[in-house]
């Protein structure tokens, strides 16, 4: 009986935690969205962010999309032959990665590299007392740190989820076109004819600044209220990937319902 | 390092409230503080007058820097006031406590260097962040601040390539940037040789003579503060044990203080952690000792 009472009083202090984290995560939000004018207005602030965060992420999303088009273009090729539609290969390609997979896959690969960087290199500032210094300095770490950080995760999904699809279509082009076979006219047409501009990329392009948000925030906070120690570094970094992963799938389940609801009905 | 309460009460008397200076800068008054459910300073009072250098001494988990960032607002106290300058730090609103923290100066343990940042840049980062000045007057100011630390050579350096007393050097010119009225030092002597302690303990009587700043050390260092300080408090149980000057710390004999003055492994702060008898322990006899000391 009293293991069972354990349990439940474990499971409600673990509830009674999240909610309390959740609730700190939306102040910390708050306090961003209040100074989120500072990096536009010192606008090299932000260009270094946007350096580390997005051009240094640039190869890693371009030479993943380039594959991930290559192996959707086999796949695809694989099943639409049997249907004798294989001309229609380059727009399968294209809304798969404009709708889904270039957000989605950006999202977690920027998670991976930029978002576990940032976590990691303002936890380190914490344990180190730099973000103190700065308060004490009068200098609020939370508009000179964080918020072009935030605002740097924010502007450069968007763009990386471009590369990724660009890079995805040039790959599936390589292999459908060029080794397999399938007519080039019938690719690019068929794409041109069958993607929306409103539909497909304007909402792919919501999807990934939704994610950027996301995963910025995610990033940021983990960081901001790391434990000042190795282990505690390491946890958030840890924390960052996984749970800007969860978030970023889950917020596209959502997205997917709202944006594509009714389309076939 | 707590003070077992035997010892507050039979050996030791506590200063309930310290004399208080004439023209005092810092004035805290009956502070309490807990970290959680810890308390950590119950009911300290003392006041700090303008222009001195007060060494603040205890030993770990006595309230040092528990009163560092009490004083520069970054931390509430539970009750009490903390008038600096004649301003309630715990009342004022983030805009008035920044305004009031642009006067402050502050030397962390480490340092603090943005390791982003060259020493020129991270000297400079004050008067970018706080003042409309052209580049070429900060530079000018920077050299200045740095040349003031004898660090005017390695401007170019960055912190990864400094030793322990050169950073604290480089985060000394940052914290005086702006010609603070108080400077406020955490354990400013850590893990430095005894040279760069000679330098870092020169520098802060040094600096605060030539710009009139009054400073508070807080340091387990006693000989580098014995040397600077015009007064030294020790704390303990949370409140102000003693307030000396530093003939007095070299030639008191209560047993707190020159255990502490003269590293005493053991003394009124006991050597062993509070566990049941050995022996019984060792024979099982116990399961379990009081603060969990026993085996489990």
């Amino acid at each position: 009986m009293n293991s069972v009472i354990e349990m439940i009083e474990g499971l409600g202090r673990s509830v009674l935690n999240a909610l309390a984290r959740l609730g700190l995560a939306g102040r910390f939000f708050l306090a961003i969205l209040m100074v989120i004018g500072v990096p536009l207005r010192r606008f090299s602030l932000l260009v270094r962010e946007l350096y580390f965060s997005g051009v240094r992420s640039l190869l890693i999303i371009v030479v993943s999309g380039t594959f991930v088009g290559m192996v959707l273009a086999i796949q695809g090729y694989e099943v639409l032959q049997r249907f004798g539609s294989a001309e229609t290969l380059g727009v399968l390609v294209a809304l798969s990665l404009v709708r889904e997979l270039g957000p989605v896959v950006t999202a977690l690969l920027f998670a991976g590299r930029a978002g576990s960087a940032v976590t990691a290199e303002i936890g380190l500032m914490q344990a180190t007392d730099q973000i103190a210094a700065m308060d004490m300095m009068a200098v609020n770490p939370i508009a000179r740190i964080i918020s072009p950080r935030f605002l740097a995760s924010v502007v450069s999904l968007p763009l990386l989820a471009c590369m990724f699809s660009a890079a995805g279509v040039f790959g599936a082009y390589l292999v459908g076109v060029k080794l397999i076979g399938i007519d080039d006219g019938s690719f690019w047409s068929q794409m041109q004819a069958g993607v929306d501009f409103r539909l497909d990329i304007v909402n792919g392009l919501i999807k990934s600044l939704v994610f950027g948000v996301a995963v910025g925030l995610i990033a940021v906070f983990e960081g901001y209220y790391a434990p000042p120690t190795a282990e505690g570094v390491s946890s958030a970094t840890t924390r960052t990937v996984v749970t800007s992963s969860l978030a970023v799938l889950m917020l596209d389940f959502v997205l997917t319902v709202w944006m594509f609801r009714g389309l076939n009905g | 390092m707590p003070l077992p309460a035997a010892c507050m009460d039979h050996e030791m008397s506590v200063v309930k409230s310290a004399p208080t200076h004439p023209d005092p800068l810092i004035e805290i008054k009956d502070v309490h503080f807990a970290y959680d459910e810890r308390p950590i300073l119950r009911g300290l009072s003392l006041s700090v007058r303008k222009g001195e250098v007060l060494a603040v001494m205890g030993g770990s988990g006595s309230g040092k820097t528990t009163l560092l960032g009490l004083i520069g607002g970054r931390i509430l106290p539970n009750k009490g006031k903390i008038l600096v300058d004649g301003q309630n730090v715990p009342k004022l609103d983030r805009a008035a406590l920044y305004a009031l923290r642009t006067r402050f100066g502050m030397l962390f343990q480490f340092g603090a260097l943005f390791t982003d940042l060259s020493v020129f840049d991270n000297v400079a980062f004050p008067y970018r962040e706080q003042t409309n000045l052209p580049e070429s007057v900060i530079r000018d100011l920077v050299l200045l601040k740095l040349q003031a630390v004898g660090l005017r050579g390695a401007a170019g350096l960055m912190p990864s390539q400094l030793s322990g007393g050169m950073a604290r050097r480089v985060a000394l010119a940052r914290a005086v940037a702006l010609d603070p009225m108080l400077m406020l030092y955490d354990e400013p002597f850590t893990g430095l040789d005894p040279i760069s302690t000679g330098i870092v303990a020169r520098l802060i009587r040094r600096l605060n003579d030539a710009f009139g700043l009054t400073s508070l050390v807080v340091t387990h260092d006693l000989d580098a503060s014995l040397k600077i300080a015009d007064r030294v408090i020790v704390l303990a149980e949370g409140q102000v044990y003693r307030d000396l000057t530093p003939d007095d710390v070299r030639t008191t004999t209560d047993a707190f203080v020159r255990q502490f003055a003269d590293g005493l492994p053991d003394g009124p702060v006991p050597f062993h952690y509070p566990a049941p008898p050995l022996l019984d322990q060792l024979l099982g006899k116990t399961v379990a000792g009081p603060n969990g000391g026993g085996t489990p």
